[in-house]
């Protein structure tokens, strides 16, 4: 029979390995959910994969989608090597929308250059704000930060449907549960015309490369691994767990307000009841398919940007169901955990089962 | 072909032996032929013989790593061998569980116990003996304890009890099954002399009654005074047979490591000069419910001396070591004083830059990380001491420079300063840690269990190296279980019992009888 | 007001049931050592399954039985990804949920927009008829009094018999449990079995008699929810029992917080029970001894015998 058998130390090949394998399996898994729905095989390779970058325009969606991911994703890869589960960046995403949009719709029609940099402030602190309930909690009392950052998105989300239904509507909306219009000045500026693709893509790139430094060359981002991997460790060197989880939780909730507000002022442009299709989720599966690497990060973002640009395409050309996205990205991250059984363990067969290869 | 003829100690086999083999022919309880195993990298046991027999004490001798561990468990049928066989009182045996094990009547006490800390002792020996926990199993608890002079109460909870008393748990496990054969691994390494001595007539008292009993230990003398035969392993392979009551505690040690080491104290006059670091009647509450609370400690250590802290395990070293280390700070700073500051709120960082350098028991994931390179592990502590950062960025460079520095000074065994901590053996990676503490020159060194598990070669290597800081003025507080360590290395020693520490002694005046009794609890030695 | 009392525990009852389901799983399952944040992917395909198979077959029965063995089938995924293959206990079970709500959403498409009739109440001769008790004890579905019973029986199991001691014996130290020769792995996937079909039962509550109808990602946390159940249960089956009804008040207060004339906007009302989660998550956290003597000390550890 096969069983695992540890490696003496881990497969940095492997490391790498695991990712492409797991994209196989699920491109031919998803070929046969295709096969299943009854849509032609080709087709809907063709729809899913080509189609959508196969323009320049197509190709600067792709780049809109991949931003906010990889703003998240780097932030949540930190936090993640700490060990410290922030699974509600979509709630902070939905916070720092909220509050980014409050100070461009209060200085509605104020054409100044502070008001776009005044809502990035407010974003980040939004987002921040609500990353430290989680942190005080944990810090001050043990609170599980996965069960307290995962219900405050439920409350973020409520909380936005409540704002743009009532306090922040446009009161010439005929009702909508939506904000005004921004002006100009709370827009984020497009970099290339005729595109939706703006400044925040910039920023993304800035925040890859801020992330790898921080991780790599850093005190701060050694301590963060460290803690992660041997917490005891990292308080015999006198690193703070307490400073550490604050820091990562802080992270990751600014940089979700951040996308969240690159979300309103960019491709959106007004406050609507729902203001992201779950890239805080998503986030979570690229930090892990980008080896929790901000350059990881970056190539897994524009494979989950390509998925969300397939599941619309697949949705107009196929008319298959949006949900297909979701089951894309499930199973992307199935088979990524399931390869990543090969960095610690190789596969060999056994002639006889015993206690030492028990399994079922 | 696979009998030993052994009038003397053998087992009479009358029936239940194969048609082969002659009736009045003495059978070993336990033949264990030709046992190998290998694991990726490493072959643990090699073609290895094993014969026990009833009513002996037979041990199995080898340092760390010798390959003690893996026949045990292949023995207890917690691991498969890949090749040889085993015979029980004359039958081919296929042992591949623990139960298997236990039907056939062997039982086994872990060094690291196997308890269930939320469970009772009741619900604890039930799961081990593939019984319900009723009272019928709680009325012979108490039987067999009382019999055997081991007091146990069924309804505790075992997160309250002592290690003594957790040991006796496995015992009366043990015995509860009516055992033919008894595996004992490295079973005195967590008590006082006292209860020793206990344990060693319980044992004896068994090897009366008939019973086998493997007894797996690196302490010579111990194995001196209770054995009747001996296995020496070295390297995965059985090196010699021995009757350790006809052998030497130094020709035992030959046999076990290849080589003489001379083990005698140097003698050395240090001369001693201010006091480096004091604790005065500190107090500290332990965080954890399972914790040590540390009750009026007071101790000083003076440049160019070595103070060793005996005890056994679970007395509170752990809450020690943190308070001295910073990892867990004082409501009262001025309890702890280096070089006359108080430090008691100073976190381990802040302490380090201050001259205080700890290395803690636990190498692996506290000491150092396994899965960062040794380049990495040194710019852990000595990223400030040792200046390892550049214009605030961690220089990979300097960092590698130290730990080839380290690996050269201190002979670490490795694939150089790029190896994961995680593939050195436990000395060597003792070595890089003791060498990466030392090297960066501290004034006070606070050392936790430094020879644990470590290889003779090692152990000395490390010893001098403590005496050699020693030498150049710097105060040296010592911790440690091992009792000849203690007595080799220290100028003065206490003990530390139940998280109260006892009156301080030169060494040269004191004998290891009275250490044990201080370690017991016995203030006045 | 007599009648809108009843009326209210009835809701009450309602609300709490698949809460109940879905913790008194998740808890076995930790129990065991096994930390499972999957429970809302598996309460989701409970859900869809069973409304899809009572839908197209008619039989509320089959229903019931297709939700226990969709959330098996989940819980047989993580099983296999964390207690073989050795994957992260924490990163599965989101990969769980994750995968779960997008692939309900998926099966569930042909399903939206669809009423079901809902359980027969199983009523208890005579005892039903009792004015008051009677509707409040005696007519029930028969999920609701299999959610006492199942919880009455986890109670004796994990506390009366020897199969229950190896289950704690095994989420309070694995090492020793495998020393003993117990088949820690065998146990947990059973265990992780178990969860799976009480959480796909919960879900089957939730789309066969709370709402009664199929929408997408219609547990809004309600899994989420039964994790904090069980740390606030400290991992005591009675405890939980009382967390989940404590709940199940809650989370109907917003029905009828305007018959109480509290003017509140719906949003915010329908924040009470994240917040409440997180409030009792905040209680609880102040008796951190207990939570640590009560917590399965091998929770969340993979465990591969071989090291």
């Amino acid at each position: 029979m096969i069983a695992l058998q540890r490696r003496a130390s881990p497969s940095r090949l492997m490391g790498y390995l695991a990712p492409v394998l797991a994209l196989g399996c699920t491109l031919v898994a998803g070929l046969i959910l295709f096969a299943l729905l009854g849509v032609p095989v080709g087709l809907a390779f063709h729809a899913y994969f080509i189609e959508p970058i196969s323009s320049v325009y197509g190709l600067s969606e792709l780049a809109v989608k991949a931003t906010p991911l990889v703003i998240i994703g780097v932030a949540l890869s930190i936090g993640f090597r700490a060990q410290v589960w922030n699974i509600g960046a979509e709630g902070q995403l939905i916070l720092g929308g909220i509050t980014g949009a409050a100070v461009g719709l209060f200085f509605y029609e104020v054409d100044s250059w502070y008001v776009l940099p005044l809502m990035i402030l407010a974003s980040v602190l939004g987002g921040m704000v609500w990353a430290g309930v989680p942190a005080l909690l944990k810090t001050r009392l043990g609170v599980n930060e996965i069960l307290t950052s995962l219900m405050l998105t439920y409350v973020a989300a409520l909380l936005l449907s409540w704002l743009v239904a009532g306090p922040m509507r446009d009161p010439d909306g005929f009702n909508f549960p939506e904000s005004r219009l921004f002006h100009d000045a709370a827009l984020l500026p497009r970099i290339v015309d005729g595109t939706r693709l703006h400044l925040g893509a910039v920023i993304a790139l800035g925040i890859v490369v801020a992330g790898w430094l921080l991780l790599s060359r850093t005190l701060l981002g050694f301590a963060l691994r460290v803690n992660g991997m041997a917490p005891k460790a990292g308080a015999h060197a006198g690193f703070s767990q307490t400073r550490l989880v604050w820091i990562a939780l802080l992270m990751g909730g600014g940089c979700a307000g951040l996308a969240g507000l690159f979300e309103v002022a960019g491709p959106i442009g007004q406050l609507l009841p729902s203001i992201s299709p779950g890239y805080g989720f998503t986030a979570i599966i690229v930090a892990f398919l980008g080896r929790l690497h901000p350059v990881g990060v970056l190539v897994a973002a524009l494979i989950m940007a390509l998925s969300y640009l397939g599941g619309e395409s697949a949705q107009i050309t196929l008319n298959l169901p949006l949900a297909v996205t979701g089951v894309f990205q499930g199973m992307l991250l199935f088979f990524l955990l399931a390869a990543d059984v090969l960095i610690n363990y190789s596969f060999v067969w056994t002639r006889k089962a015993t206690q030492q290869v028990e399994s079922l | 072909m696979y009998l030993k003829l052994d009038r003397e100690h053998g087992l009479v086999m009358t029936d239940n032996v194969p048609d082969t083999l002659a009736t009045s022919v003495i059978v070993p309880l336990v033949d264990m032929r030709a046992i190998s195993k290998s694991y990726p990298g490493c072959l643990a046991n090699d073609a290895i013989d094993l014969q026990l027999k009833a009513g002996r004490v037979h041990a199995l001798l080898g340092e760390n790593g010798a390959g003690k561990s893996t026949l045990v468990k292949i023995l207890y049928g917690l691991l498969a061998s890949d090749t040889g066989t085993i015979r029980w009182a004359g039958n081919l045996v296929h042992i591949d569980s623990p139960s298997a094990a236990r039907a056939l009547g062997i039982a086994m006490v872990f060094q690291h116990f196997s308890l269930f800390d939320s469970l009772s002792v009741l619900e604890n020996i039930a799961l081990g003996m593939d019984q319900d926990a009723d009272n019928d199993l709680r009325q012979r608890i108490i039987e067999v304890s009382a019999r055997y002079g081991l007091p146990l109460d069924p309804d505790r909870s075992v997160y309250t009890l002592s290690v003594g008393e957790r040991q006796r748990i496995e015992i009366v496990r043990c015995l509860l099954q009516q055992p033919k054969l008894l595996i004992m691994d490295e079973p005195t390494s967590v008590l006082t002399p006292q209860e020793v001595a206990d344990l060693f007539a319980t044992l004896s008292r068994l090897a009366e009654e008939g019973v086998a009993i493997l007894y797996i230990s690196h302490k010579l003398e111990e194995i001196r005074q209770l054995c009747h035969e001996a296995t020496i392993l070295r390297g995965g392979r059985k090196v010699a047979s021995a009757n350790p009551q006809e052998e030497s505690a130094s020709s035992l040690a030959a046999l076990m490591m290849g080589s003489d080491l001379p083990v005698a104290r140097v003698a050395e006059v240090r001369k001693t000069g201010p006091v480096l670091f004091s604790m005065d009647n500190l107090t500290h509450q332990a965080g954890t419910t399972h914790g040590i609370n540390l009750q009026g400690l007071t101790l000083q250590v003076a440049a160019g001396e070595i103070v060793g802290i005996a005890g056994v395990a679970g007395n509170g070293q752990d809450e020690f070591m943190q308070v001295i280390s910073g990892e867990s700070l004082l409501a009262a700073p001025n309890r702890l004083m280096l070089k006359n500051q108080p430090i008691g709120h100073i976190n381990a960082a802040g302490r380090r830059r201050m001259g205080l350098c700890c290395v803690p028991e636990e190498r692996l994931g506290h000491a150092a990380v396994p899965g960062l390179t040794l380049t990495e592990n040194v710019f852990l502590t000595a990223h400030h001491t040792k200046a390892l950062r550049h214009f605030g960025l961690i220089s990979h460079r300097r960092s590698r420079e130290f730990a080839l520095e380290i690996i050269q000074r201190f002979n670490v065994q490795c694939h150089g300063a790029h190896s994961l901590a995680s593939s050195l053996s436990g000395g060597n990676l003792q070595k890089f840690i003791v060498g990466r503490e030392i090297l960066q020159s501290p004034t006070v060194l606070v050392i936790s269990q430094p020879t644990w598990g470590v290889d003779a070669g090692a152990a000395a290597a490390i010893h001098s190296a403590i005496r050699a800081l020693a030498q150049q003025g710097a105060a040296v507080l010592l911790v440690s279980q091992d009792l000849d360590e203690l007595m080799l290395v220290t100028d003065r020693i206490g003990a530390l019992c139940a998280g109260q520490l006892s009156q301080m002694h030169r060494t040269a005046d004191i004998t290891v009888r009275q250490v044990g009794l201080l370690m017991g609890g016995e203030i006045a030695a | 007001m007599n009648e809108t009392l009843i009326l209210t525990v009835l809701t009450i009852i309602t609300a709490a049931t698949p809460l109940v389901y879905a913790a008194i799983g998740e808890l076995v399952v930790e129990r065991s050592g096994v930390l499972n944040l999957g429970v809302e992917g598996m309460m989701l395909s409970g859900a869809v399954c069973s409304f899809a198979t009572a839908h197209y077959t008619g039989s509320a029965s089959l229903g019931i039985l297709a939700g226990m063995l969709a959330g098996m089938l989940m819980a047989l995924l993580f099983a296999f990804l964390t207690l073989t293959l050795q994957s992260s206990q924490v990163a599965t079970g989101l990969a769980l949920t994750l995968f779960g709500i997008g692939l309900t959403a998926l099966i569930g498409q042909p399903l939206v927009g669809i009423a079901f009739g809902g359980l027969p109440s199983l009523d208890v001769p005579y005892l039903s008829q009792l004015p008051v008790v009677g509707p409040l004890l005696f007519s029930h579905d028969i999920l609701v009094y299999g959610s006492f019973a199942l919880v009455a029986a986890v109670a004796w199991f994990l506390n009366r018999s020897r199969a229950g001691l190896i289950l704690r014996s095994i989420g309070d130290s694995h090492d020793a449990a495998h020393a003993l020769g117990l088949r820690v792995i065998r146990v947990r996937y059973l265990a992780t079995l178990f969860g799976g079909a009480c959480a796909g039962i919960g879900g089957t509550y939730l789309s066969m008699v709370y709402t009664p109808m199929w929408v997408e990602n219609m547990s809004a946390g309600r899994g989420w929810i039964a994790l904090a159940l069980v740390v606030f249960s400290i991992w005591q089956p009675g405890r939980l029992l009382l967390g989940a009804y404590l709940f199940g008040g809650i989370s109907i207060l917003q029905l009828h917080a305007q018959a109480l004339g509290i003017n509140v906007p719906a949003q915010l009302m329908s924040m009470l029970p994240y917040v409440t989660t997180i409030l009792v998550l905040v209680l609880i956290s102040r008796d951190r001894g207990r939570i640590q003597r009560n917590a399965p000390a091998s929770i969340g550890q993979s465990f591969h015998p071989t090291t």
